[in-house]
């Protein structure tokens, strides 16, 4: 398990190194800073001075190392934009973003595991089919429609639910939460279900032909004939063998709602990292868009470790 | 005393007739082999009696009893409480008929608690006891395991722990030794010698293989085309057979008290598909003595050794 474990920490070095190298080499097509920063007034002898200060007349492998050279320190570089370090503004900003994702995953997983099983054990029914279908819109929809529509019925026609921002926050410790608060609630509501209605129905979706599969065993056979309960064929048995391969894509796919969330901060104006980066991007903000791409490779990496150990606790048959 | 009762059992799935008018009867404490060819219907009998027939299979016609049980008519609540307590059955794939992901001694002992016939220490006590019976080394810790652990010959000898810890009156055993090697075939054919004996179980063994037939039935009933062509006791089928298909299978045996005449015996042909059996008797297209008198439908004839055919062998003809 040690062994292991290091390993997996070596890959996911070389995957950081490569994920920053390949962003680093992007940042010279996406536009010149130095345009936004000075402004059309500026002479040629300013652009050059800022541009030699910046460090950014150098080849962008050299520009790489001083970043790495910095991140290993916890210094991300100061924002062009906001003249303020990238760390601070991202640790200002994670929280939004971290409650966002968690609720709408744990949305996604627990939405998607139930509906699975209810469609799979029920698959004759009315209701399982109903759901079925419906779930096609969930897939095909795309995530900023999918925001609009919610806005439109809950926000303007119902007036349930706020449209944008994450309502009252309250500061614990440097992490700004909108769990504690009525209005922070209500602000989640609409942005978890808009990021986490793609992944619950392709959840959905897995769980249910996993589960149909694992019907069709010889073990679940056995089972009936030792006169098991269906209640206790499908949970005891069942689940745990569905479970298996369906932890490896609820994994990927924390993940990207993660990187998703871009596009539901952008529609509900989050106050998250995805809007910060998108901003980012039109201002040509390289400190804060390394930062950003290294934050959400990080936590990549992290959950696909976290999903190989979860393996290893769901399935005993890998712990030898 | 009769323990089992199937009387003119129909299965078809959707138009196709799958097992056509099969009687058949299991005595208390006898063991008796049901014989054929794959395809024959023996396995379908064995799951109508367990009332697991698959989707879109039903159950046309006949009666099953069970001692005073109906199990025909029963409903799916009181067929899960005679299963794993009365009946009990075991498969042909011991490792994939074992959840992978349980570890065995839970799954031996399971079948006690869903019953409510011991608590769950008391269920694991006795499940370790009927590890032990059935001749797994060190139980206790075998029980822990989970069976991709374990060789083919020790889950096939968990699934019969599991089947025999309820003290069931009858054990179905669909091919129990086919997936295993010889030499482990020959000793769970013991095992389940033994414990049929000292637990009074009865055995309904489905089985293509006369040799094992011959270790461990007092009864034989042969299968052809989703109909019984011939039955009766073990030895007076193995000494004279009147039906042509069973003296065919009898001789595909090697025997080893003759030298070998050339070139092993096959039965001539394949096995037709349902839709393909022919009317009258289903055995006409592989016969090899086959009338015009052939194309209606023999019955069974004969009282404890009964057999369907017009031209039976033994006979001057």
């Amino acid at each position: 398990m040690f062994s292991f474990l290091v390993r997996r920490f070596l890959q996911a070095g070389l995957v950081l190194l490569i994920v920053g190298f390949v962003a680093f080499s992007m940042f010279n097509f996406v536009g010149d800073p130095i345009d936004n920063m000075l402004g059309q007034e500026a002479s040629q002898a300013d652009i050059e001075r800022l541009r030699s200060v910046l460090g950014l007349d150098q080849p962008f492998v050299v520009q790489y190392w001083k970043f790495l050279i910095n991140a290993l320190d916890g210094n991300f570089g100061i924002s062009y934009r906001q003249g303020r370090p990238v760390a601070e503004i991202i640790a200002e900003r994670a929280p939004a973003t971290l409650e966002l994702a968690a609720v709408s995953g744990l949305f996604a997983i627990t939405g998607g595991i139930v509906l699975g099983i209810f469609t799979a054990i029920r698959r004759e029914g009315f209701l399982a089919n109903f759901i079925m279908t419906v779930s096609l819109i969930g897939v095909s929809l795309p995530t900023f429609l999918i925001g609009i529509l919610l806005i439109y019925l809950f926000s303007v026609e119902l007036d349930w639910l706020p449209s944008f921002g994450r309502g009252e926050v309250v500061d614990i410790g440097g992490w700004s939460t909108g769990f504690l608060t009525a209005s922070g609630l209500k602000a989640l509501i609409l942005p978890s279900i808009t990021l986490g209605l793609f992944q619950m129905t392709l959840i959905m979706r897995l769980v249910r032909s996993e589960m149909l599969e694992v019907l069709r065993q010889d073990y679940i056979r056995f089972a009936r004939a030792r006169g098991l309960s269906e209640r206790a064929i499908n949970f005891r048995h069942a689940l745990k063998n569905t479970l298996v391969p369906v932890i490896t894509v609820t994994g990927l796919q924390l993940g990207s709602i993660i990187a998703f969330a871009i596009i539901t901060e952008t529609v509900f104006q989050w106050p998250g990292v995805g809007l910060l980066f998108i901003n980012a991007v039109q201002f040509v903000d390289i400190p804060v868009m390394a930062a950003y791409l290294i934050l959400i490779s990080v936590m990549f990496v992290a959950i696909n470790l976290l999903v190989d150990v979860l393996y290893v606790a769901i399935d005993p048959r890998l712990r030898s | 005393m009769t323990l089992l009762a199937i009387q003119d059992l129909s299965v078809r799935a959707g138009d196709l007739s799958l097992v056509d008018g099969v009687t058949l009867d299991v005595g208390a404490g006898e063991v008796v082999a049901l014989v054929g060819e794959s395809g024959s219907g023996k396995s379908l009998t064995a799951l109508s009696v367990m009332g697991l027939l698959g989707d879109g299979l039903t159950i046309e016609s006949g009666s099953i009893t069970l001692g005073e049980a109906n199990l025909s008519g029963a409903s799916a609540s009181v067929m899960s409480e005679l299963r794993g307590n009365e009946i009990a059955m075991i498969f042909q794939e011991p490792v994939s008929s074992l959840n992978p992901l349980v570890p065995v001694g839970a799954q031996v002992a399971e079948s006690l608690i869903v019953h409510g016939r011991a608590t769950a220490e008391e269920a694991k006590a006795q499940a370790i006891d009927m590890l032990r019976q059935v001749g797994i080394p060190e139980p206790e810790s075998r029980a822990r395991q989970l069976p991709a652990e374990l060789s083919g010959g020790m889950c096939q000898r968990v699934m019969i722990a599991a089947a025999f810890i309820s003290k069931p009156r009858l054990l179905i055993a669909d091919e129990p030794t086919t997936a295993l090697d010889v030499t482990i075939q020959a000793q769970i054919l013991e095992l389940m010698s033994a414990l049929t004996t000292e637990t009074g179980t009865a055995i309904l063994l489905i089985t293509h293989d006369m040799g094992v037939v011959a270790e461990l039935a007092d009864r034989v009933c042969v299968m052809y085309g989703g109909c019984v062509v011939e039955q009766g006791p073990v030895d007076t089928i193995f000494a004279k057979p009147r039906h042509p298909y069973t003296r065919m299978l009898l001789n595909t045996l090697p025997r080893l008290d003759e030298e070998p005449k050339g070139e092993l015996f096959a039965i001539p042909g394949n096995v037709p598909s349902p839709q393909d059996w022919p009317s009258g008797c289903r055995f006409q297209t592989r016969c090899d003595r086959p009338t015009a008198a052939c194309f209606e439908r023999p019955e069974l004839q004969g009282d404890a050794h009964r057999f369907a055919c017009f031209h039976p062998t033994g006979v001057a003809s």
